[in-house]
Protein backbone atom coordinates (compact mmCIF):
# COMPACT_ATOMS: atom_id res chain seq x y z
CA UNK A 1 0.00 0.00 0.00
CA UNK A 2 3.15 2.13 1.01
CA UNK A 3 3.81 2.18 -2.73
CA UNK A 4 0.69 2.74 -4.19
CA UNK A 5 0.17 5.99 -1.59
CA UNK A 6 4.02 7.46 -2.83
CA UNK A 7 3.08 7.04 -6.21
CA UNK A 8 -0.43 8.27 -6.67
CA UNK A 9 1.15 11.21 -4.08
CA UNK A 10 3.51 11.79 -6.92
CA UNK A 11 0.91 11.80 -9.53
CA UNK A 12 -0.95 14.39 -8.29
CA UNK A 13 -0.62 17.39 -10.73
CA UNK A 14 0.18 20.49 -7.70
CA UNK A 15 3.05 22.31 -8.01
CA UNK A 16 5.97 21.32 -6.06
CA UNK A 17 9.24 22.36 -5.73
CA UNK A 18 12.20 20.16 -5.17
CA UNK A 19 11.42 19.37 -1.85
CA UNK A 20 7.69 18.37 -2.48
CA UNK A 21 6.08 21.67 -0.88
CA UNK A 22 3.54 23.87 -2.92
CA UNK A 23 3.38 27.33 -2.94
CA UNK A 24 0.34 26.99 0.13
CA UNK A 25 2.98 24.72 2.04
CA UNK A 26 1.11 21.40 0.89
CA UNK A 27 4.01 18.79 1.39
CA UNK A 28 4.26 15.70 -0.50
CA UNK A 29 6.07 14.03 2.77
CA UNK A 30 3.07 14.96 4.84
CA UNK A 31 0.08 14.01 2.64
CA UNK A 32 1.74 10.23 2.42
CA UNK A 33 1.91 10.01 5.83
CA UNK A 34 -2.13 11.46 5.96
CA UNK A 35 -2.68 8.89 3.49
CA UNK A 36 -1.36 6.33 4.58
CA UNK A 37 -3.77 6.54 7.32
CA UNK A 38 -7.30 7.74 5.26
CA UNK A 39 -6.83 4.76 2.62
CA UNK A 40 -6.55 2.27 5.82
CA UNK A 41 -9.71 3.56 7.41
CA UNK A 42 -10.97 4.28 3.76
CA UNK A 43 -10.73 0.86 2.47
CA UNK A 44 -10.84 -1.77 5.65
CA UNK A 45 -12.35 0.26 8.42
CA UNK A 46 -15.40 2.06 7.04
CA UNK A 47 -15.47 -0.04 3.40
CA UNK A 48 -16.07 3.35 1.72
CA UNK A 49 -17.79 2.90 -1.76
CA UNK A 50 -17.69 6.23 -3.69
CA UNK A 51 -19.85 6.08 -7.44
CA UNK A 52 -20.28 8.90 -9.47
CA UNK A 53 -16.38 9.86 -9.96
CA UNK A 54 -16.67 10.74 -13.30
CA UNK A 55 -18.26 13.76 -12.47
CA UNK A 56 -14.89 15.09 -10.57
CA UNK A 57 -13.18 17.24 -13.69
CA UNK A 58 -9.71 15.59 -13.51
CA UNK A 59 -8.05 18.84 -13.67
CA UNK A 60 -8.82 22.21 -13.57
CA UNK A 61 -10.89 24.44 -10.87
CA UNK A 62 -14.04 22.86 -9.30
CA UNK A 63 -16.10 22.81 -6.03
CA UNK A 64 -17.22 19.60 -4.43
CA UNK A 65 -20.27 20.91 -2.15
CA UNK A 66 -22.14 18.05 -0.30
CA UNK A 67 -23.72 17.31 2.98
CA UNK A 68 -21.94 17.02 6.87
CA UNK A 69 -22.96 13.96 8.45
CA UNK A 70 -21.90 12.96 11.99
CA UNK A 71 -20.44 14.57 14.75
CA UNK A 72 -16.65 15.51 13.50
CA UNK A 73 -15.58 16.34 10.02
CA UNK A 74 -15.14 12.52 9.37
CA UNK A 75 -17.35 12.79 5.50
CA UNK A 76 -14.07 15.50 4.46
CA UNK A 77 -11.32 13.07 5.33
CA UNK A 78 -13.37 10.39 2.83
CA UNK A 79 -13.91 12.47 0.27
CA UNK A 80 -10.50 13.93 0.19
CA UNK A 81 -9.76 9.58 0.32
CA UNK A 82 -11.90 9.30 -2.32
CA UNK A 83 -10.38 12.03 -4.97
CA UNK A 84 -6.88 10.90 -3.75
CA UNK A 85 -7.52 7.19 -4.42
CA UNK A 86 -10.45 6.74 -7.20
CA UNK A 87 -9.27 9.63 -9.13
CA UNK A 88 -6.90 9.38 -12.07
CA UNK A 89 -4.88 10.84 -11.64
CA UNK A 90 -5.87 11.39 -8.26
CA UNK A 91 -6.85 14.54 -6.72
CA UNK A 92 -6.08 16.22 -3.97
CA UNK A 93 -9.64 18.12 -2.37
CA UNK A 94 -9.06 21.07 -0.40
CA UNK A 95 -11.43 21.67 2.28
CA UNK A 96 -11.94 24.70 4.55
CA UNK A 97 -10.68 23.71 7.74
CA UNK A 98 -12.67 25.06 11.32
CA UNK A 99 -10.99 28.16 12.36
CA UNK A 100 -10.24 26.45 15.77
CA UNK A 101 -7.73 23.86 14.16
CA UNK A 102 -5.63 26.18 13.55
CA UNK A 103 -4.89 27.33 17.43
CA UNK A 104 -4.22 23.76 18.12
CA UNK A 105 -0.70 22.19 17.76
CA UNK A 106 0.03 19.51 15.40
CA UNK A 107 -3.96 20.01 13.99
CA UNK A 108 -2.91 23.42 12.34
CA UNK A 109 0.70 21.99 10.90
CA UNK A 110 -0.48 18.94 9.38
CA UNK A 111 -4.24 20.62 7.55
CA UNK A 112 -1.92 22.76 6.38
CA UNK A 113 0.75 20.49 5.38
CA UNK A 114 -2.11 18.81 3.78
CA UNK A 115 -3.73 21.49 2.09
CA UNK A 116 -6.91 22.01 4.59
CA UNK A 117 -6.70 26.08 5.02
CA UNK A 118 -8.52 27.84 7.01
CA UNK A 119 -12.09 28.03 6.34
CA UNK A 120 -11.75 31.68 4.52
CA UNK A 121 -13.31 33.24 1.36
CA UNK A 122 -9.62 34.61 0.63
CA UNK A 123 -8.55 30.89 0.52
CA UNK A 124 -11.57 29.66 -1.34
CA UNK A 125 -10.54 32.16 -3.86
CA UNK A 126 -7.18 31.65 -4.22
CA UNK A 127 -6.96 27.95 -4.45
CA UNK A 128 -9.83 27.80 -7.56
CA UNK A 129 -8.07 31.00 -9.26
CA UNK A 130 -4.90 27.95 -8.87
CA UNK A 131 -7.10 25.62 -10.65
CA UNK A 132 -7.55 23.26 -7.41
CA UNK A 133 -10.35 21.55 -6.68
CA UNK A 134 -12.34 22.82 -3.77
CA UNK A 135 -13.98 20.51 -1.19
CA UNK A 136 -16.84 22.84 0.56
CA UNK A 137 -19.45 22.18 3.37
CA UNK A 138 -22.47 25.03 2.74
CA UNK A 139 -24.16 23.92 6.07
CA UNK A 140 -21.01 24.42 8.33
CA UNK A 141 -20.14 23.42 11.85
CA UNK A 142 -24.00 23.18 12.05
CA UNK A 143 -23.64 20.21 9.89
CA UNK A 144 -21.73 18.20 12.03
CA UNK A 145 -23.31 19.08 14.97
CA UNK A 146 -26.54 17.41 13.10
CA UNK A 147 -27.91 14.49 15.59
CA UNK A 148 -28.62 11.06 15.08
CA UNK A 149 -32.45 11.68 14.22
CA UNK A 150 -31.32 14.37 11.84
CA UNK A 151 -28.55 12.40 10.08
CA UNK A 152 -30.31 12.55 6.60
CA UNK A 153 -31.26 16.37 6.15
CA UNK A 154 -29.79 19.46 5.60
CA UNK A 155 -29.77 22.49 7.74
CA UNK A 156 -29.63 25.97 6.22
CA UNK A 157 -26.48 26.52 3.33
CA UNK A 158 -24.15 29.56 3.62
CA UNK A 159 -24.19 31.54 0.51
CA UNK A 160 -20.86 32.16 0.07
CA UNK A 161 -19.69 29.33 -2.26
CA UNK A 162 -22.40 30.51 -4.89
CA UNK A 163 -20.89 33.70 -4.99
CA UNK A 164 -17.40 32.30 -5.50
CA UNK A 165 -18.29 29.67 -7.99
CA UNK A 166 -19.82 32.82 -10.06
CA UNK A 167 -17.07 34.69 -9.72
CA UNK A 168 -14.73 32.14 -10.66
CA UNK A 169 -16.48 30.66 -12.80
CA UNK A 170 -16.23 27.29 -11.60
CA UNK A 171 -18.20 24.03 -11.87
CA UNK A 172 -20.25 22.57 -8.53
CA UNK A 173 -19.92 19.39 -8.04
CA UNK A 174 -22.31 17.90 -5.50
CA UNK A 175 -22.32 15.06 -3.18
CA UNK A 176 -24.14 13.19 -0.95
CA UNK A 177 -22.47 11.49 1.85
CA UNK A 178 -24.34 8.51 3.33
CA UNK A 179 -23.64 7.12 6.86
CA UNK A 180 -21.51 9.56 9.03
CA UNK A 181 -24.86 10.16 10.92
CA UNK A 182 -24.07 6.20 12.18
CA UNK A 183 -20.87 5.90 12.38
CA UNK A 184 -20.71 8.94 14.78
CA UNK A 185 -24.62 9.03 16.10
CA UNK A 186 -24.47 11.88 18.07
CA UNK A 187 -27.10 12.12 20.52
CA UNK A 188 -26.34 15.28 22.20
CA UNK A 189 -23.78 18.36 21.57
CA UNK A 190 -21.92 19.37 24.49
CA UNK A 191 -21.50 23.20 23.88
CA UNK A 192 -20.05 24.54 27.43
CA UNK A 193 -17.30 21.88 27.56
CA UNK A 194 -16.87 22.67 24.15
CA UNK A 195 -16.41 26.31 24.51
CA UNK A 196 -14.00 25.76 27.34
CA UNK A 197 -11.55 23.47 24.98
CA UNK A 198 -11.62 25.67 22.29
CA UNK A 199 -14.00 23.61 19.76
CA UNK A 200 -17.66 24.95 18.74
CA UNK A 201 -19.16 21.88 20.45
CA UNK A 202 -18.43 18.66 21.71
CA UNK A 203 -20.68 15.35 20.41
CA UNK A 204 -21.76 12.54 22.79
CA UNK A 205 -22.45 9.38 21.43
CA UNK A 206 -24.32 6.16 23.01
CA UNK A 207 -20.05 5.44 24.01
CA UNK A 208 -19.87 8.51 25.29
CA UNK A 209 -16.85 9.67 22.92
CA UNK A 210 -17.25 10.93 18.90
CA UNK A 211 -15.08 7.71 18.42
CA UNK A 212 -16.47 6.09 14.93
CA UNK A 213 -17.76 3.00 14.85
CA UNK A 214 -17.08 0.53 11.82
CA UNK A 215 -19.97 1.06 9.54
CA UNK A 216 -20.10 1.05 5.69
CA UNK A 217 -20.41 4.58 4.20
CA UNK A 218 -20.58 6.05 0.62
CA UNK A 219 -20.12 8.91 -1.19
CA UNK A 220 -22.05 9.92 -4.29
CA UNK A 221 -21.29 12.75 -6.60
CA UNK A 222 -23.72 13.97 -9.00
CA UNK A 223 -23.12 16.12 -12.92
CA UNK A 224 -21.69 19.29 -12.53
CA UNK A 225 -23.56 21.99 -12.04
CA UNK A 226 -22.78 25.93 -13.64
CA UNK A 227 -24.15 28.92 -12.72
CA UNK A 228 -24.28 32.24 -14.92
CA UNK A 229 -23.04 35.50 -12.41
CA UNK A 230 -20.29 37.46 -11.48
CA UNK A 231 -21.18 36.48 -7.78
CA UNK A 232 -22.46 40.14 -7.49
CA UNK A 233 -26.22 39.30 -7.35
CA UNK A 234 -28.81 40.05 -5.02
CA UNK A 235 -29.38 37.51 -2.18
CA UNK A 236 -32.50 36.45 -3.49
CA UNK A 237 -31.41 35.16 -6.79
CA UNK A 238 -28.07 33.83 -5.39
CA UNK A 239 -30.50 31.46 -2.67
CA UNK A 240 -32.34 30.68 -5.92
CA UNK A 241 -29.02 29.13 -6.84
CA UNK A 242 -28.14 27.73 -3.93
CA UNK A 243 -31.96 25.96 -3.46
CA UNK A 244 -30.94 24.21 -6.81
CA UNK A 245 -27.95 22.78 -5.29
CA UNK A 246 -29.40 21.71 -1.99
CA UNK A 247 -32.40 20.08 -3.59
CA UNK A 248 -29.75 18.65 -5.82
CA UNK A 249 -27.72 16.94 -2.43
CA UNK A 250 -30.97 15.98 -0.72
CA UNK A 251 -32.44 14.20 -3.42
CA UNK A 252 -28.94 12.12 -3.85
CA UNK A 253 -29.05 11.69 0.20
CA UNK A 254 -32.69 10.13 -0.62
CA UNK A 255 -31.76 7.71 -3.49
CA UNK A 256 -28.47 6.77 -1.92
CA UNK A 257 -30.33 5.81 2.16
CA UNK A 258 -32.05 3.24 0.05
CA UNK B 1 20.01 60.54 -10.88
CA UNK B 2 20.81 61.84 -7.74
CA UNK B 3 19.73 59.39 -4.81
CA UNK B 4 19.84 59.56 -1.16
CA UNK B 5 19.64 56.54 1.11
CA UNK B 6 19.15 56.81 4.42
CA UNK B 7 19.79 53.89 6.56
CA UNK B 8 22.67 53.53 4.02
CA UNK B 9 25.19 51.58 6.59
CA UNK B 10 22.53 48.23 6.48
CA UNK B 11 23.44 45.36 4.58
CA UNK B 12 21.02 45.40 2.19
CA UNK B 13 21.16 49.38 1.70
CA UNK B 14 24.38 48.81 0.86
CA UNK B 15 23.97 46.44 -1.82
CA UNK B 16 21.24 48.55 -3.16
CA UNK B 17 23.95 51.94 -3.29
CA UNK B 18 26.13 49.79 -5.14
CA UNK B 19 23.90 48.78 -7.61
CA UNK B 20 22.34 52.40 -8.33
CA UNK B 21 26.48 53.30 -8.45
CA UNK B 22 26.51 50.43 -11.16
CA UNK B 23 23.78 51.95 -12.84
CA UNK B 24 25.08 55.06 -13.02
CA UNK B 25 23.58 57.21 -10.55
CA UNK B 26 24.77 59.80 -8.12
CA UNK B 27 24.26 57.94 -4.20
CA UNK B 28 24.47 60.17 -0.90
CA UNK B 29 24.02 58.14 2.36
CA UNK B 30 22.61 58.98 5.69
CA UNK B 31 23.57 56.97 8.93
CA UNK B 32 25.01 57.14 12.33
CA UNK B 33 26.43 53.40 12.20
CA UNK B 34 28.66 55.15 8.87
CA UNK B 35 30.21 52.35 6.09
CA UNK B 36 34.00 51.67 6.96
CA UNK B 37 34.95 50.81 3.31
CA UNK B 38 32.37 52.33 1.40
CA UNK B 39 32.67 53.04 -2.22
CA UNK B 40 34.69 56.21 -3.05
CA UNK B 41 31.84 58.07 -5.20
CA UNK B 42 29.02 57.38 -2.49
CA UNK B 43 29.17 60.64 -0.05
CA UNK B 44 28.61 59.93 3.70
CA UNK B 45 26.47 61.50 6.27
CA UNK B 46 27.15 59.40 9.59
CA UNK B 47 24.13 61.59 11.03
CA UNK B 48 20.83 60.81 12.73
CA UNK B 49 18.32 61.30 10.64
CA UNK B 50 16.03 62.83 13.11
CA UNK B 51 18.48 65.76 13.92
CA UNK B 52 19.06 69.24 11.80
CA UNK B 53 22.55 67.66 10.11
CA UNK B 54 20.29 64.89 7.91
CA UNK B 55 17.82 68.28 6.90
CA UNK B 56 21.08 69.80 5.70
CA UNK B 57 21.95 66.85 3.62
CA UNK B 58 18.32 67.46 1.91
CA UNK B 59 19.34 70.97 1.42
CA UNK B 60 22.32 70.79 0.11
CA UNK B 61 22.32 67.60 -2.16
CA UNK B 62 18.85 68.33 -2.79
CA UNK B 63 18.36 64.61 -4.40
CA UNK B 64 15.65 63.80 -6.71
CA UNK B 65 15.19 60.17 -5.33
CA UNK B 66 15.29 58.95 -1.76
CA UNK B 67 15.43 55.65 -0.93
CA UNK B 68 14.10 55.22 3.07
CA UNK B 69 15.56 52.13 4.40
CA UNK B 70 16.44 53.46 8.19
CA UNK B 71 14.28 51.43 10.11
CA UNK B 72 14.99 49.15 12.61
CA UNK B 73 13.52 45.52 13.68
CA UNK B 74 11.75 44.82 16.92
CA UNK B 75 14.68 42.78 18.13
CA UNK B 76 17.28 45.39 18.29
CA UNK B 77 16.23 48.30 20.33
CA UNK B 78 13.57 49.55 23.57
CA UNK B 79 10.44 50.47 22.02
CA UNK B 80 10.81 54.26 22.98
CA UNK B 81 13.93 54.15 21.45
CA UNK B 82 12.59 51.95 18.79
CA UNK B 83 9.60 54.76 18.08
CA UNK B 84 11.99 57.09 17.90
CA UNK B 85 14.11 55.85 14.85
CA UNK B 86 11.05 54.09 13.37
CA UNK B 87 8.27 56.67 12.96
CA UNK B 88 9.85 59.82 13.76
CA UNK B 89 12.66 59.06 11.59
CA UNK B 90 10.37 58.32 8.39
CA UNK B 91 8.43 61.33 9.42
CA UNK B 92 11.63 63.15 9.24
CA UNK B 93 12.61 61.69 5.65
CA UNK B 94 9.00 62.50 4.26
CA UNK B 95 8.92 66.36 5.49
CA UNK B 96 12.50 67.15 4.09
CA UNK B 97 11.34 65.33 1.10
CA UNK B 98 8.71 67.62 0.40
CA UNK B 99 10.47 70.75 1.50
CA UNK B 100 13.36 70.13 -0.60
CA UNK B 101 11.98 69.27 -3.61
CA UNK B 102 12.35 65.22 -3.65
CA UNK B 103 10.35 63.79 -6.52
CA UNK B 104 10.52 59.87 -5.82
CA UNK B 105 10.53 58.37 -2.49
CA UNK B 106 11.14 54.59 -1.74
CA UNK B 107 9.74 53.62 1.80
CA UNK B 108 11.46 49.99 2.44
CA UNK B 109 9.05 48.32 5.21
CA UNK B 110 8.80 44.81 5.90
CA UNK B 111 5.80 41.75 5.58
CA UNK B 112 5.43 41.61 9.05
CA UNK B 113 3.14 44.49 8.89
CA UNK B 114 0.29 42.42 8.71
CA UNK B 115 1.20 40.11 11.35
CA UNK B 116 0.95 36.71 12.02
CA UNK B 117 -2.00 34.30 13.88
CA UNK B 118 -4.59 31.82 13.49
CA UNK B 119 -7.44 33.30 11.56
CA UNK B 120 -5.40 35.32 9.17
CA UNK B 121 -5.00 34.66 5.83
CA UNK B 122 -2.48 32.52 4.13
CA UNK B 123 -1.29 35.11 1.31
CA UNK B 124 -1.96 38.87 2.29
CA UNK B 125 -2.42 41.32 -0.38
CA UNK B 126 -1.94 45.00 -0.05
CA UNK B 127 -4.95 46.00 1.18
CA UNK B 128 -5.34 44.02 4.44
CA UNK B 129 -4.69 46.02 7.44
CA UNK B 130 -2.58 44.90 9.98
CA UNK B 131 -3.38 42.47 12.29
CA UNK B 132 -2.81 40.81 15.69
CA UNK B 133 -1.04 43.70 16.91
CA UNK B 134 -2.75 42.81 20.63
CA UNK B 135 -0.39 39.86 21.10
CA UNK B 136 2.49 41.63 19.13
CA UNK B 137 2.85 45.21 20.43
CA UNK B 138 6.56 45.72 19.66
CA UNK B 139 5.60 45.48 15.90
CA UNK B 140 3.53 48.69 16.08
CA UNK B 141 6.47 51.17 15.22
CA UNK B 142 6.94 49.33 12.25
CA UNK B 143 3.04 49.42 11.58
CA UNK B 144 2.97 53.24 12.22
CA UNK B 145 5.88 53.98 10.05
CA UNK B 146 4.19 51.92 7.66
CA UNK B 147 1.42 53.94 7.33
CA UNK B 148 2.46 57.32 7.58
CA UNK B 149 4.69 56.62 4.78
CA UNK B 150 1.68 54.95 2.91
CA UNK B 151 -0.55 57.73 3.69
CA UNK B 152 1.96 60.33 1.26
CA UNK B 153 0.16 58.88 -1.30
CA UNK B 154 -2.54 61.20 -0.82
CA UNK B 155 -1.17 63.92 1.53
CA UNK B 156 2.24 64.33 -0.95
CA UNK B 157 0.64 64.28 -4.43
CA UNK B 158 3.71 65.59 -6.03
CA UNK B 159 5.91 63.07 -4.27
CA UNK B 160 6.13 60.10 -6.22
CA UNK B 161 5.72 57.07 -3.18
CA UNK B 162 6.37 53.39 -3.06
CA UNK B 163 5.99 51.50 0.10
CA UNK B 164 7.32 48.38 -0.03
CA UNK B 165 6.52 45.78 2.31
CA UNK B 166 9.14 43.26 1.63
CA UNK B 167 9.33 39.54 2.40
CA UNK B 168 12.56 38.13 4.92
CA UNK B 169 15.95 38.19 3.48
CA UNK B 170 18.51 35.48 3.49
CA UNK B 171 21.55 34.71 1.84
CA UNK B 172 25.41 34.66 2.49
CA UNK B 173 25.82 37.63 3.85
CA UNK B 174 23.82 36.11 7.44
CA UNK B 175 22.50 39.48 7.98
CA UNK B 176 18.91 39.95 8.47
CA UNK B 177 15.48 39.13 10.67
CA UNK B 178 15.55 35.35 9.40
CA UNK B 179 19.36 34.89 9.71
CA UNK B 180 19.99 35.87 12.91
CA UNK B 181 17.18 33.10 14.00
CA UNK B 182 19.16 30.57 11.68
CA UNK B 183 22.07 31.80 12.89
CA UNK B 184 22.47 28.89 16.10
CA UNK B 185 22.52 24.62 15.42
CA UNK B 186 19.33 24.58 16.75
CA UNK B 187 16.33 26.55 14.99
CA UNK B 188 13.73 26.72 18.22
CA UNK B 189 10.11 26.23 16.45
CA UNK B 190 6.82 25.91 19.01
CA UNK B 191 6.15 22.43 19.12
CA UNK B 192 3.06 21.37 16.85
CA UNK B 193 3.37 24.26 14.90
CA UNK B 194 5.67 25.24 11.82
CA UNK B 195 4.90 28.15 9.85
CA UNK B 196 5.34 29.05 5.93
CA UNK B 197 8.26 31.82 6.14
CA UNK B 198 8.55 33.86 3.11
CA UNK B 199 11.93 35.41 2.18
CA UNK B 200 13.72 36.37 -1.05
CA UNK B 201 17.78 36.04 -1.51
CA UNK B 202 19.37 39.29 -0.33
CA UNK B 203 20.81 40.11 -3.71
CA UNK B 204 17.02 39.45 -5.29
CA UNK B 205 15.55 41.90 -2.36
CA UNK B 206 18.50 44.57 -3.49
CA UNK B 207 17.37 44.17 -6.79
CA UNK B 208 13.80 44.88 -6.41
CA UNK B 209 14.24 47.79 -4.29
CA UNK B 210 16.48 49.42 -7.34
CA UNK B 211 13.77 48.25 -9.98
CA UNK B 212 10.81 49.96 -7.72
CA UNK B 213 13.15 53.15 -8.03
CA UNK B 214 13.55 53.04 -11.96
CA UNK B 215 10.15 51.84 -12.03
CA UNK B 216 7.15 53.93 -12.60
CA UNK B 217 5.37 52.47 -9.79
CA UNK B 218 3.00 54.32 -6.80
CA UNK B 219 1.17 53.03 -4.42
CA UNK B 220 2.21 50.17 -2.04
CA UNK B 221 3.80 46.92 -2.76
CA UNK B 222 4.49 43.54 -1.19
CA UNK B 223 7.78 42.49 -2.22
CA UNK B 224 8.62 38.73 -2.79
CA UNK B 225 10.64 36.12 -4.75
CA UNK B 226 9.41 32.49 -4.90
CA UNK B 227 7.40 30.42 -2.51
CA UNK B 228 7.43 30.30 0.51
CA UNK B 229 8.94 27.07 2.94
CA UNK B 230 7.68 25.50 5.97
CA UNK B 231 9.91 26.97 8.86
CA UNK B 232 11.38 22.89 9.33
CA UNK B 233 12.50 22.98 5.68
CA UNK B 234 14.49 26.20 5.81
CA UNK B 235 16.60 24.73 9.14
CA UNK B 236 16.81 21.44 6.92
CA UNK B 237 17.62 23.18 3.66
CA UNK B 238 20.36 25.70 6.06
CA UNK B 239 21.96 22.24 7.90
CA UNK B 240 20.42 23.17 10.88
CA UNK B 241 18.77 21.08 13.25
CA UNK B 242 14.68 21.98 14.64
CA UNK B 243 14.38 22.10 18.28
CA UNK B 244 10.28 21.38 18.98
CA UNK B 245 9.33 23.36 21.87
CA UNK B 246 6.09 23.10 24.23
CA UNK B 247 4.95 27.13 23.79
CA UNK B 248 5.38 27.42 27.27
CA UNK B 249 9.07 25.95 27.74
CA UNK B 250 10.24 28.19 23.96
CA UNK B 251 9.43 31.27 26.00
CA UNK B 252 11.23 31.01 29.19
CA UNK B 253 13.87 29.67 27.13
CA UNK B 254 14.49 32.17 24.12
CA UNK B 255 17.62 34.28 24.25
CA UNK B 256 18.86 31.83 26.90
CA UNK B 257 21.02 28.20 26.37
CA UNK B 258 21.85 29.25 22.95
CA UNK B 259 18.68 29.95 21.26
CA UNK B 260 18.14 33.44 19.88
CA UNK B 261 16.62 35.93 21.44
CA UNK B 262 12.49 36.66 20.51
CA UNK B 263 10.31 38.96 22.34
CA UNK B 264 6.99 37.02 23.53
CA UNK B 265 5.07 38.75 20.85
CA UNK B 266 7.37 37.17 18.25
CA UNK B 267 6.26 33.50 18.93
CA UNK B 268 2.95 33.87 16.82
CA UNK B 269 5.30 34.71 14.07
CA UNK B 270 6.89 30.89 14.97
CA UNK B 271 3.38 29.83 15.09
CA UNK B 272 1.70 31.09 12.15
CA UNK B 273 2.69 32.12 8.38
CA UNK B 274 3.30 35.68 7.32
CA UNK B 275 2.82 35.22 3.12
CA UNK B 276 2.51 37.70 0.93
CA UNK B 277 0.75 38.25 -2.55
CA UNK B 278 3.46 40.06 -4.82
CA UNK B 279 1.63 39.83 -7.78
CA UNK B 280 0.64 43.17 -8.06
CA UNK B 281 4.60 44.52 -7.86
CA UNK B 282 5.99 42.06 -10.40
CA UNK B 283 3.04 43.15 -12.97
CA UNK B 284 3.83 46.68 -12.19
CA UNK B 285 7.75 46.63 -11.99
CA UNK B 286 8.62 43.67 -14.42
CA UNK B 287 10.63 42.26 -11.52
CA UNK B 288 11.47 38.69 -11.28
CA UNK B 289 13.93 37.00 -9.07
CA UNK B 290 17.07 34.87 -9.61
CA UNK B 291 17.04 32.41 -6.53
CA UNK B 292 15.03 30.01 -5.88
CA UNK B 293 13.82 29.32 -1.99
CA UNK B 294 16.32 26.32 -1.95
CA UNK B 295 19.25 28.07 -3.26
CA UNK B 296 18.54 31.26 -1.39
CA UNK B 297 18.73 28.80 2.27
CA UNK B 298 21.55 27.06 0.96
CA UNK B 299 23.76 30.19 0.17
CA UNK B 300 23.15 30.97 3.62
CA UNK B 301 24.00 27.90 5.21
CA UNK B 302 27.29 27.57 2.75
CA UNK B 303 28.19 31.57 4.21
CA UNK B 304 27.73 29.75 7.58
CA UNK B 305 27.75 26.17 8.48
CA UNK B 306 25.98 25.62 11.74
CA UNK B 307 28.12 25.99 14.63
CA UNK B 308 30.65 27.95 12.30
CA UNK B 309 31.48 31.63 13.45
CA UNK B 310 28.92 34.27 13.60
CA UNK B 311 28.53 36.63 11.20
CA UNK B 312 30.88 39.68 11.80
CA UNK B 313 28.22 42.27 10.80
CA UNK B 314 26.00 43.80 12.71
CA UNK B 315 22.99 41.92 14.71
CA UNK B 316 20.26 41.61 12.49
CA UNK B 317 17.41 44.04 11.82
Amino acid sequence: MADEISTRVDRLELPFDARGVDEYGVSKWHLAVAFRVLTLLYRKYFHVRADGLQHVPPRGRAMLVGNHSGGIALDAAMVIASCFLELDPPRLAQGMAEKFLNRFPFASMWTARCGQLTGLPEHALRLLESDRLLLVFPEGARGTAKLWKDRFSLVDFGTGFMRLALRTRSPIVPFAFIGGGDAVPTVTNLYKVGKLIGVPYLPVTPWLLPVPRPVPLSVHFCEPLRFEGTGEEDDEIIQRSVDQVKERIAGMIERSRK
Amino acid sequence: MKVLIPGIGGLLARNVARRLLAQGHTVIGIDPRGWPGAPDPIELYPVDIRKRAAEDVFRQHRPEAVIHMATISALLADAEERYRINLGGTRAVFEHSERYGVRRLVFVGRHTYYGAGPDAPLYHTETEPPQELGTYPELADLVAADLYAANALWRLPALQTTVLRICYTLGPSGHGTLAGFLRGRFVPMVLGFDPLFHFMHEDDAADAIVTALSSSARGIYNVAGPQPLPLSVIASEAGRRALPLPETVLALLVGRAGLPRLSRGALAHIKYPIVVDATSFRKETGFAHRFDELTTARTFADAFPAGGRSSPLPAPG
